[in-house]
């Protein structure tokens, strides 16, 4: 994959930004497709089917979830990524719990973009420091005794690690030379935390969600 | 239990509701006060709000539906049922035993009863929900159904339907079963004619003070957020126009507007506050306005900050001016994480780094007011460092 360009739609209700993403990423990836709202973006998924969807929290007509959840109907393989300047929580724990494979701020550099693309596009998760810190805050506190054998319900003691040092700023290949373990083994750890994440419906988890009203 | 007015008093006085409705109980049992005094409450007290205020960011995503909210399903509250019919079942006997002869009224009372319960509770709870909510086009009906679909559809039918019910009936025992069509009728024409008259002017008068009362709300928006643009937005604007020539201020000035368009949209702890994290990402911001460095602050959990936090608070904005300054570095990573009776910071810059050993005796900013104010206070500090690699000190504070 990563000899092969991405092909990639850009979901955003800001046209300026949906230009300032082309010009950035546009050489390293193709943009096959833009929408500016659920519809229009659902549609342009479903006729390009592209390798990865960037696509903006907020957005006319339900906001991210909702296209995530339409699209993943029809065509459930298709990956997204979502990008905002949401710094609320609960609307960024909501588009990954609804599916979304990662989150970035608005303001990460067009390499790392691209980076978090080719990630993505070959089924990884990204997490920003942000992220990283919303989730270890979800699955924070004591786990009570009748869900410990439930796997689900928290975050081994190596996923914590490497959760901790995404939040402290880490990239992932600084975060694999501190523990002494490869890129790609930060990169299964990384997923099978957005999977508990996606899947949990741990207690702490779903009151930390009812609070921010997720649920 | 019935209309919740018990437990509002008891949340008012903050008193246990289970008080107030025994309270109420005893009073109804002796002497029958209890039911007037809980009549009247429940027809006088304000409904309690259940929104529990969003960010002016989260509230404009989803007035503009650009955010998914999946609205709670009330879980169903069996206690309050079970409640109703054991109340129920005890006037009846009351009434029986009282001999009062209701032996043939028994049942139209019972329907009857059930059916005005049944309107009157779904016209109380779609009050709370709709009653503020403007532009329905069925604004008496609203009143009536609510947002409730057709579970209230379902129950205003029944109620009405029991009620009719109980007419028959009674007048089937009274033997004028003849009459039945007709005064069902009448009362029929009755309701149709009270609602063609009245109708309208229900209506309108709804409106109107809906309508009213919307303005006043938005117009006192408008107000604050004319006030808050104009304190910020405006002014940076101005400043960044006059330091055209210079683009670290430019960038400074820009960086420091959007932490606090930011904060003020989305953020929910309060800039006042007296905790760990507000404190920290104070700090962060004076830093960033100071130095021009942006500081992305993380933080996981939070509590008060207390004498010897604020020590541990004071060591990371030393090593945060510290890595603005020396390190060289276009950002810095500030994580701050609350874990049961621990506190750790990190702050860290990708930055060039030095050598621990070769610190001249002169910088000894790190040495004493980071490791040495960490260690007079009973935490512990660390400061690791090698040249082109950055530079992260870390921070461990019992509390």
């Amino acid at each position: 994959m990563s000899t092969q360009r991405a092909r990639v739609v850009v979901v955003d209700d800001h046209d300026m930004f949906r230009a300032g993403v082309r010009s950035e990423i546009g050489a390293a990836v193709d943009i096959v497709g833009e929408g500016n709202d659920v519809d229009s973006a659902v549609k342009a998924v479903i006729a390009a089917e592209p390798d990865v969807v960037l696509l903006d929290v907020h957005l006319p007509g339900g906001g991210g979830t909702e296209v995530i959840k339409q699209v993943h109907q029809r065509h459930p393989e298709v990956k997204f990524l979502a990008l905002s300047v949401s710094d609320a929580a609960e609307d960024v724990i909501g588009v990954i719990r609804a599916g979304a494979r990662g989150y970035v701020t608005k303001n990460i550099s067009g390499t790392e973009l691209i980076d978090a693309i080719r990630r993505v596009a070959e089924g990884d998760a990204v997490f920003s420091p942000r992220l990283a810190g919303f989730v270890l805050d979800a699955f924070s506190g004591a786990i009570d005794i009748a869900s410990v054998d439930e796997d689900l319900d928290r975050l081994s003691q190596r996923e914590r690690e490497v959760l901790r040092l995404i939040a402290r700023g880490y990239a992932y290949k600084e975060v694999a030379r501190e523990l002494f373990i490869s890129v790609k083994t930060v990169e299964t750890h990384v997923s099978s935390v957005l999977r508990k994440l996606q899947l949990s419906n741990r207690h702490e988890l779903t009151r930390w969600a009812t609070d921010r009203r997720l649920v | 239990m019935l209309a919740g007015v018990a437990g509002g008093v008891a949340d008012h006085l903050g008193v246990p509701a289970k008080s107030v409705r025994l309270l109420f109980i005893l009073s109804t049992v002796f002497g029958g006060f209890g039911v007037l005094i809980y009549a009247a409450l429940w027809f006088l007290m304000p409904p309690a709000t259940r929104e529990t205020p969003r960010t002016p960011g989260a509230a404009w995503a989803e007035h503009s539906g650009r955010r998914t909210t999946r609205s709670r399903s009330r879980k169903e509250d069996f206690g309050q049922l079970t409640a109703l019919v054991v109340l129920g079942c005890g006037v009846l006997l009351l009434l029986q035993t009282a001999g009062l002869g209701v032996g043939r009224l028994f049942w139209p009372l019972v329907f009857a009863v059930t059916g005005l319960a049944l309107i009157w509770k779904q016209a109380d709870e779609a009050q709370r929900e709709e009653w503020a909510k403007t532009s329905k086009k069925w604004p008496v009906l609203g009143v009536l159904f609510g947002k409730g679909g057709f579970t209230s559809v379902m129950r205003v039918a029944v109620g009405l339907i029991l009620v009719g019910a109980a007419v028959t009936v009674f007048l089937v025992q009274n033997g004028r079963l003849a009459q039945v069509g007709d005064v069902l009728i009448a009362l029929l024409l009755a309701i149709v004619g009270i609602g063609v008259i009245a109708g309208p002017w229900v209506h309108r008068l709804t409106r109107d003070l809906s309508a009213e009362r919307n303005e006043r709300i938005r117009n006192q928006e408008r107000a604050d957020m004319a006030a808050h643009l104009h304190d910020s937005v405006l002014q940076t604007l101005a400043l960044i126009q006059k330091q055209a020539h210079d683009p670290r201020a430019v960038v400074r000035l820009a960086r420091s507007q959007e932490r606090d368009l930011r904060s003020w949209l989305y953020d929910e702890t309060d800039e006042a506050d007296q905790t760990m994290v507000a404190a920290v990402k104070r700090a962060a911001a004076e830093v960033e306005d100071r130095h021009g460095v942006p500081v992305e602050v993380v933080t996981v959990g939070d509590c008060d900050l207390t004498e010897p936090l604020s020590s541990l608070f004071r060591a990371a904005s030393e090593a945060m001016v510290n890595a603005a300054k020396h390190s060289g570095a276009d950002k810095i990573d500030v994580f701050a994480e609350v874990d049961g009776d621990r506190v750790e910071m990190f702050v860290r810059d990708r930055g060039k780094g030095f050598d621990a050993d070769a610190v001249p005796e002169d910088r000894l900013g790190l040495r004493h007011s980071v490791i040495g104010r960490m260690e007079r206070h009973g935490g512990r500090a660390t400061v690791r460092s090698s040249p082109g690699m950055g530079t992260e000190v870390s921070l461990e504070m019992g509390r």
